[in-house]
């Protein structure tokens, strides 16, 4: 024996967090897998059904179809904010009194609350009073984003771009801040171009940062709720209706507590199976 | 390569300099012989950063001009210098390999791939890189990382200089001799100008054939290690080189005799030259007071004993006098008299060595 004494008693200290866990995710978390495999009917009597509904939302065009329209949202919001943010952080200052001032700026979308958002692009893009509706249409646009499916994707990908894409810049611009000054000095006398620079300096700084950023941003905009709704409300018909929404027409809509339970399983599997993808992916170099 | 000359430098990172501290480089006249080794010497923060950055053309001076050979570089940016820079921190390019890296510059400026292969691996064996040449430059060790630096300005061909900005600041200990024996080497080799920064003493005296001393932005001293050692014209140098520095007594002067609270002492400062109404002091190197019958008389105060050798620390009323004792040396037990060497023995006119001119 090493001598070590063994007090079994400091389990009781793990307790209070134990119990803290407990009510707060795995309850829950649990509470929707026992939903996800019953059928229920009034009077809260239930019978077991097994696989049933994860079959049926598995199979359904309608899921189906709101996992698409969510990959298309994310991967646009994606494709248009990682790199917007990176070329705004670039053209920030780096130095002087002006660099408070835009990091203010930037920060101001981030601090207004979700569905004031959406309420605020609600009314910006109305076609006939709303500052941006208006202005499309006297430039002779046909924009109307409560009846056309595509003016509803644009003002949806638009309010995404201009709410979150100063999260980008932040973390970008945070990771720009953290190169030190001579590799900028190495590299001019190295002669290297701007492009170079950018290449072999800055865009490998940024790595890590930008991983998060992509991380953070895809599971956001993979759950995206509370602005959608107030904006569109899944519509014109389902032109818009994302997964989260769908969701909850489903669950709290419908009532159907057992679809409803599965399809939120399959949603959050699928968010922890891509999150997985993309981190093994961007982390794979990293590793040799 | 080329010899460069500093012609009535000044620098200052203020829009509007209007006092005397907003310099970094008050005022500065420097030339470096081609192909030799220097260093510049100084404290933290005194402007040997700033002047290294002038001469590579990362900073334009607000004043003065810069020349390689008989052109005048004032103008021109880093990239057309065609100088390389060592930085203190080791700076590569993380995703590309070893070889990329070395071969970067040459890339930027157009040559042609067959050229840039037989560049590259002549420097790579120059610096001892072959055998890491496809591995990941970001997975090198720190000394390993500083050899790339140095590398990337040694591919390119007829470099006017290369500037070592503390290269040795992140390098382990044991690796530090012998990265130091390499610039050496290469400087051997090559015969390239370079001048190497930095604010140790050992680097400095050890590498380089001249050190230029600069304290608040301006030269103290320019000279080769013997000069800086043996006769430092002002008291900043005798203190900042040396271990320990030279100890500095007040003085006086009387009918071109000097004196140390009264006791005589013989200097070698020319008699006619001290100027008057002057703080004067004298200076001299424990390496080069010895206790003796008659002199100075001091009481000893402590001992400590640094491996090689012994620094007795003396004194003398409120005077601290240090000298250095061998091993085998016995410490007098009685009252004891220091006697110092009179051509080591400095008088210095408010701060300057006697018998010279400021700088």
């Amino acid at each position: 024996m090493s001598g070590k004494t063994t007090n079994q008693k400091a389990w009781w200290l793990v307790l209070p967090v134990l119990l803290f866990v407990a009510f707060n995710a795995i309850i829950p978390l649990m509470t929707v897998v026992n939903y996800s495999v019953q059928e229920t009917f009034g009077n809260n009597r239930f019978f077991f059904e097994g696989v049933k509904w994860f079959e049926e939302i598995l199979n359904s065009s309608r899921f189906h179809e709101a996992l698409q329209r969510q990959l298309m949202f994310t991967a646009t919001i994606l494709a248009i904010e990682i790199p917007l943010g990176v070329l705004i952080a670039l053209s920030m200052p780096r130095k002087g009194p002006w660099v408070s001032v835009c990091l203010v700026l930037m920060a101001m979308p981030l601090l207004i609350p979700w569905n004031v958002v959406g309420a605020m692009w609600n009314i910006l893009a109305l076609p006939d009073i709303g500052l941006l509706g208006h202005t499309l249409n006297a430039m002779g646009f046909d924009y109307n984003y409560t009846r056309q499916p595509n003016s509803a994707w644009f003002t949806l990908v638009a309010m995404d771009v201009w709410h979150w894409t100063s999260l980008v810049v932040l973390l970008a611009y945070a990771g720009l801040s953290a190169i030190p000054d001579a590799y900028y000095q190495a590299a001019k006398i190295d002669g290297a171009s701007q492009w170079a620079i950018f290449r072999y300096i800055q865009l490998p700084k940024m790595k890590r940062v930008l991983m998060i950023a992509v991380l953070l941003r895809f599971m956001d905009s993979f759950m995206i709720y509370t602005e959608a709704v107030v904006l569109t409300g899944g519509g014109p018909g389902n032109a818009t209706t994302l997964l989260s929404i769908d969701l909850v027409k489903i669950a709290l809509g419908q009532f159907d507590l057992g679809p409803g339970a599965a399809m939120s399983l399959i949603y959050f599997l699928i968010i922890l199976l891509l999150s997985w993808v993309f981190y093994t992916v961007m982390t794979k170099d990293e590793e040799q | 390569m080329a010899r460069i000359d500093l012609r009535n430098l000044r620098h200052s990172y203020r829009a509007n300099p209007q006092q005397e501290s907003d310099w970094a480089i008050k005022r500065l006249d420097l030339s470096w012989a081609e192909g030799s080794a220097n260093a510049l010497l100084g404290p933290s923060g005194c402007g040997k950063t700033t002047l290294l950055n002038i001469v590579s053309g990362l900073l334009r001076p607000t004043e003065g001009t810069v020349f390689f050979g008989e052109r005048d570089v004032t103008a021109l940016s880093a990239a057309e210098r065609n100088i390389a820079q060592v930085f203190q921190f080791p700076v590569v390019y993380d995703t590309m390999s070893v070889y990329d890296n070395l071969a970067f510059p040459l890339r930027n400026r157009g040559m042609s791939e067959r050229d840039v292969d037989a560049r590259v691996r002549e420097i790579a064996s120059l610096l001892d890189l072959d055998a890491t040449l496809g591995d990941r430059a970001a997975g090198l060790t720190a000394d390993g990382k500083q050899k790339i630096s140095l590398g990337r300005g040694l591919v390119r061909s007829d470099v006017n200089v290369i500037m070592f900005d503390e290269p040795l600041t992140v390098i382990d200990p044991h690796l530090k001799w012998r990265l130091r024996s390499k610039l050496k080497e290469l400087h051997r080799r090559l015969g390239t100008t370079m001048i190497y920064v930095t604010h140790d003493q050992t680097e400095a005296l050890t590498f380089a054939d001249q050190v230029v001393v600069i304290n608040d932005g301006v030269v103290v001293q320019a000279g080769s290690p013997v000069d800086l050692f043996e006769r430092p014209q002002h008291t900043f140098v005798g203190h900042f080189i040396g271990s320990p520095g030279m100890n500095l007594l007040p003085a006086t002067v009387e009918n071109g005799i000097v004196r140390f609270a009264g006791h005589v002492i013989a200097t070698a400062a020319p008699q006619a030259a001290v100027p008057s109404g002057a703080r004067l002091e004298i200076g001299v190197r424990p390496e080069f007071v010895s206790f003796a019958d008659t002199g100075v008389p001091v009481e000893i105060v402590k001992v400590s004993d640094t491996g090689r050798n012994r620094i007795v620390e003396t004194r003398h009323g409120q005077s601290t006098i240090r000298l250095l004792l061998d091993e085998d040396e016995v410490l007098p037990t009685e009252s004891v008299c220091l006697r110092f060497d009179p051509s080591y023995t400095q008088l210095y006119a408010d701060g300057w060595r006697v018998g010279t001119e400021p700088t």
